[in-house]
C-alpha cells in the first residue's frame, strides 16, 4: 500500500490534487455555471473524453443542482461517488482456474508497457507461491526476446523462446505446452505491440489465442490488454478492437506513476465493460498492483481516500 | 465513434439554414462540433478553447454569414487557424555548422525513442549523412541490443558501452564519431517520466559531456491531455527544439500534436507512420490538420500520385484510353503506376478517418498487388490484349506460371470488367462534359 502513498506523492508534487483545485474554486466565490465549467475542465484533463464528461456532469447537476446549493465537500464527495460507480468492482486479478496451467496472453499496443507487465505478473504470481513460465511470443520487435529474457533472469524464471522471426503461434503454443508438461500453475505470453487498425497483426493475435487453446483446454484464460495511462481517447479504439478480436477479459493500466490517469480507462468500462483490474507504478517488479476503484478516484482527486470527506 | 467533422457540420449547417438566415448564433452553435472533435482528438482542453475564440472571431463575420457555403467558410477557417497554429511549414532539423552534430531523443517510457533514433539515422543517411547512433538507454532491458539490431539493418555505425552509465556512453561516443568520421550523431536515451528529478539531472549531466544541438521529443500520436504537462515539463528541464509524433500508422488523430505545439511554441520536426525504418516523414502541418479534424488526407494523396506517376506514361496511357478500349494491357500499366505510389496499405492511410473507406483499411494485403502482377505477366500478349480469349485451359495456364490459382485469376478478371465497366462510363462523361479530368487516379484494385 505504500506505493499508493507514493503514486499519490507523485501527484502532489506535480501539481494541486484536483481536491484542492475544486475547493478553491468553490470558495473563490464562482458559481454555477462557472464552477461546472471549471470542475469540466479538470475532468477533461483526466482524459475521462467528451461522452463521459457530460454523463458526469449532468449527473453532477441532478445531485447537487446548479452549483446553487451545498458547499466544495458536498460537491468533492458527489463528484468522488459518480467517478466510483462509474467504475468496476475490485476483484481478486491472481484467481486462477481450478485446473493448472493457467494461461494468460498479454496484449496492446506498442510501448504500453507489455513485456515488462508480464514479467512483473510472474513476479506477483511467484511471490504467492506459484509456479510459472514466460513465453516471448513477440518474435517481430527486434531484441524483445532478450528483453524478456533478461527479465527471466532476473527474476529467475524460464523463458520459452524460439529464434526471433519465428511463428508467434507456435512459441505461445510451446509455452503452454511447457506450462502443462512442468505442471506450473501458470504460463504468461507476452505477444508483440501492434496498432489495433492493422486487420492482418490482429488477425496473427487470434491466431495465437486460438492455437494455446489446442494445448491447454480453455486457454486463454485471461487476455490482458495493457493500456497505458498517458494515451487518450484512442484507448477506446484500442479497447474495442482487441476485445473484439481476442476477448480481452482484464485491463491493466500502466504508468500511474506519472501524471496521466488513464480517463478513458472509464469510458472503456462504460462502453465495453472490460474492467481494469491492475494497474502499473513503476519500473520495478513489485510495482504492479490490483486496482481499487477507491485509491484510483482519491489518487486523481489527489485525497488520501473517501473517509475525508465521507 | 462520430462521422468526419465535415459532415456533421454540413448536416448541423443544412439544420440551421431550414430556419431561414443564418446568424452569429448559428454559427456558434456549429462551433460546438468543432469543439467536440478537436476534445474528441485529443486536443488539450485548455489549447481547444483558446482555439475556439479565435476561429469564431473569424468565423461570425459578415462575409461568412452571406456566403452560399457558410459550412465550407467555417471549415476553412478551422483549418486555417489549426495549420497556423501547427506551424506554417515544416521546419528542417537544424545541423551544427562545425559537424558533428548531435541529436539527443528523450521521452516518456514507451513513445518509440529507439526505433525513431533509427529512423533519424536511416532519413539522414538518405540525405547524405554519416550517422553514428548512441545506445545510451541503458535502464530498459535490451535496449541496447534493440539499437544495435536496428542500426545493423541499416548499415549505420552505433555505440554502446555495455555496463556504463548514459553519462560515460554519451562520453565515449563523441571519440567514436571523429573515428569512423560520423557527422551526425544521434542518441537514444533512456525513457524517463518527466516528474523524475534525477533523470532530468542525468540528462543534463550527459549534454555537459556532448552538448546537443537539437533535443527532440518524442511523443505518441495516442497521448492524451497529459501531452502538455509532459512537454512544458521536459521543455524546462532541458531546452527542447522541438518533437517527433510517433505511431501515426495508427488512427488515433494525434490532438496531442496541437497542444504541445500551443504550449511550448516548438515546432514538430518529423512524424511516423510505421514500424518498418524508413517510414519516418519530414512533418506536414497541413496534413495533419487535416487528419485531427478527421477530414482525411487527400492532399497527400494526389501529391503522391503526382510524385509516383511518370508524366509521360501517364500521357500515353491516357491516350490509348482515349483511344481504344481499355485491355489488360492498360490494366497492367495502371498497376505498375498504383504501385509507385508504395505499400497500398499506407496510401489507404491517407484517406478520410471515417467515412466509409474507414472499413476497408487494414483489409488492404499489399501481397495482393504483387500476385496480381504475377497473374498478368504470365499471360501472353494476345491474351493480354484481347481477354476474352482467356479461357478455362489458358486460366489453368495462368495460375500454374504465376504460381496462383485459378480462382485468383477469376478475382482478377472480374476486377478488370468492373474497372473496364467504369472507364466506359468515365469516358461517356467526357464525352458529355469537356471539362470533366483527363485521367482518374488510378482506381485500386480490390477496393
Ligand atoms: N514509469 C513506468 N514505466 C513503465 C511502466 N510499465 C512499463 N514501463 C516502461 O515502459 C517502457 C516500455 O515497456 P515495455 O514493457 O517494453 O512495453 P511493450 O508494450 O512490451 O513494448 P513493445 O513490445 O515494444 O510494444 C519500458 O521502459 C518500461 O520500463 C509503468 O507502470 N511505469
Ligand atoms: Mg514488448
Amino acid at each position: 500500500m505504500a506505493l499508493w502513498d507514493r503514486l499519490r506523492e507523485g501527484l502532489r508534487r506535480t501539481r494541486q490534487g484536483l481536491g484542492d483545485r475544486i475547493r478553491t474554486l468553490w470558495t473563490g466565490g464562482k458559481e454555477g455555471a462557472a464552477l461546472f465549467d471549471d470542475l469540466e475542465a479538470v475532468l477533461y484533463e483526466a482524459d475521462l473524453g467528451p461522452q463521459l464528461v457530460e454523463a458526469v456532469l449532468s449527473e453532477l447537476r441532478r445531485t447537487v443542482g446548479g452549483g446553487a446549493r451545498g458547499g466544495a465537500d458536498e460537491v468533492l464527495q458527489a463528484v468522488y461517488q459518480i467517478l466510483v460507480a462509474h467504475l468496476p468492482s475490485p476483484r481478486d486479478p491472481w484467481r486462477l482456474p481450478p485446473t493448472p496451467p493457467a494461461v494468460w496472453l498479454v496484449v496492446g499496443v506498442n510501448g504500453t508497457g507489455k513485456t515488462t507487465t508480464a514479467a512483473k505478473m510472474a513476479y506477483a504470481l511467484r511471490q504467492q507461491g506459484r509456479t510459472v513460465c514466460l513465453g516471448a511470443a513477440d518474435t517481430f520487435r527486434a531484441a524483445a526476446v532478450e528483453q524478456l529474457e533478461v527479465w527471466g533472469q532476473r527474476l529467475g524464471v524460464e523463458v520459452i523462446r524460439q529464434g526471433s522471426g519465428a511463428d508467434p503461434a507456435a512459441v505461445a503454443f510451446d509455452t503452454a505446452q511447457a506450462a502443462a508438461a512442468r505442471g506450473l500453475h501458470a504460463a504468461i505470453i507476452d505477444t508483440a505491440g501492434r496498432l489495433h487498425n492493422k486487420a492482418q497483426l490482429m488477425e496473427e493475435l487470434k491466431k495465437v489465442a486460438r492455437v494455446v487453446g489446442k494445448a491447454v483446454a480453455g486457454a486463454p484464460h485471461r487476455v490482458w490488454l495493457v493500456l497505458d495511462a498517458t494515451t487518450g481517447q484512442n484507448g477506446l479504439a484500442q479497447a474495442r478492437v482487441f476485445t473484439e478480436a481476442v476477448a480481452v477479459d482484464g485491463i491493466v493500466l500502466t504508468k500511474l506513476d506519472g501524471t496521466a490517469k488513464g480517463g478513458v480507462a472509464l469510458a472503456i468500462y462504460e462502453t465495453l465493460g472490460v474492467p481494469v483490474e491492475l494497474v502499473g507504478v513503476g519500473e520495478g517488479p513489485e510495482d504492479l498492483l490490483p486496482f481499487d476503484p477507491d485509491r484510483y478516484v482519491a489518487a486523481i482527486l489527489g485525497r488520501s481516500g473517501p473517509g475525508e470527506w465521507v | 465513434m462520430f462521422e468526419a467533422l465535415t459532415e456533421k457540420l454540413q448536416a448541423t449547417f443544412r439544420r440551421l439554414r431550414s430556419r431561414g438566415r443564418l446568424t452569429e448564433a448559428d454559427v456558434r452553435e456549429a462551433l460546438r462540433d468543432v469543439r467536440m472533435a478537436l476534445l474528441e482528438a485529443d486536443v488539450n482542453f485548455k489549447v481547444v478553447k483558446d482555439f475556439l475564440a479565435r476561429v469564431e472571431a473569424r468565423a461570425v463575420g459578415q462575409e461568412v454569414l452571406a456566403s452560399l457555403t457558410p459550412e465550407q467558410e467555417v471549415i476553412r477557417a478551422v483549418r486555417d487557424e489549426l495549420i497556423a497554429l501547427l506551424g506554417e511549414r515544416p521546419e528542417r532539423l537544424k545541423l551544427a555548422a562545425t559537424p558533428p552534430t548531435v541529436i539527443y531523443l528523450v521521452g516518456l517510457q514507451g513513445s518509440g525513442k529507439t526505433t525513431t533514433a533509427a529512423k533519424v539515422a536511416r532519413w539522414l543517411v538518405n540525405q547524405g549523412h554519416r550517422p553514428l547512433l548512441v545506445a545510451a538507454d541503458v535502464t530498459r532491458p535490451a535496449a541496447v541490443d534493440q539499437l544495435q539490431r536496428l542500426a545493423q539493418t541499416i548499415g549505420v555505425a552505433v555505440w554502446s558501452q555495455p555496463e556504463s552509465p548514459a553519462v560515460e556512453v554519451v562520453r565515449g561516443a563523441y571519440q567514436r564519431s571523429r573515428q569512423v568520421a560520423a557527422d551526425v550523431i544521434v542518441v537514444d536515451t533512456a525513457g524517463r517520466l518527466h516528474i523524475d528529478p534525477a533523470l532530468m539531472e542525468e540528462l543534463r549531466r550527459m549534454e555537459a559531456v556532448l552538448p546537443a544541438h537539437e533535443r527532440l521529443l518524442v511523443v505518441d500520436a495516442m497521448t492524451g491531455q497529459d501531452a502538455v504537462r509532459v512537454a512544458e515539463t521536459f521543455a524546462q528541464a532541458v531546452p527542447l527544439t522541438g518533437f517527433v509524433l510517433t505511431k501515426l500508422d495508427g488512427d488515433a488523430r494525434g490532438g496531442a500534436a496541437l497542444s504541445i505545439r500551443a504550449v511550448t511554441g516548438l515546432p514538430v520536426k518529423f512524424m511516423a507512420t510505421g514500424e518498418k525504418l524508413d517510414a519516418l516523414e519530414v512533418f506536414q502541418p497541413d496534413r495533419l490538420a487535416s487528419r485531427i479534424l478527421g477530414m482525411g488526407d487527400v492532399l497527400s494523396l494526389i501529391e503522391r500520385a503526382e510524385a509516383a506517376l511518370d508524366r509521360q506514361d501517364s500521357e500515353r496511357l491516357a491516350q490509348r484510353l482515349d483511344a481504344g478500349d481499355f485491355t489488360l494491357e492498360e490494366f497492367k500499366a495502371l498497376i505498375a503506376q498504383v504501385k509507385r505510389m508504395g505499400p497500398l496499405s499506407k496510401l489507404v492511410d491517407l484517406l478520410p478517418q471515417m467515412g466509409p473507406l474507414q472499413k476497408v483499411k487494414g483489409q488492404i494485403d499489399d501481397r495482393s498487388l504483387v500476385r496480381v502482377e504475377a497473374i498478368l505477366n504470365s499471360m501472353t500478349r494476345a491474351e493480354l490484349r484481347r481477354p476474352d480469349i482467356i479461357n478455362g485451359s489458358r486460366r489453368r495456364r495462368i495460375a500454374l506460371g504465376s504460381g496462383t490459382t485459378v480462382q485468383e485469376v477469376n478475382r482478377l478478371l472480374r476486377q478488370y470488367e468492373e474497372m473496364r465497366k467504369l472507364m466506359r462510363q468515365w469516358k461517356g462523361m467526357k464525352k458529355r462534359n469537356a471539362k470533366a479530368p483527363r485521367f482518374p487516379l488510378p482506381p485500386f484494385p480490390n477496393l
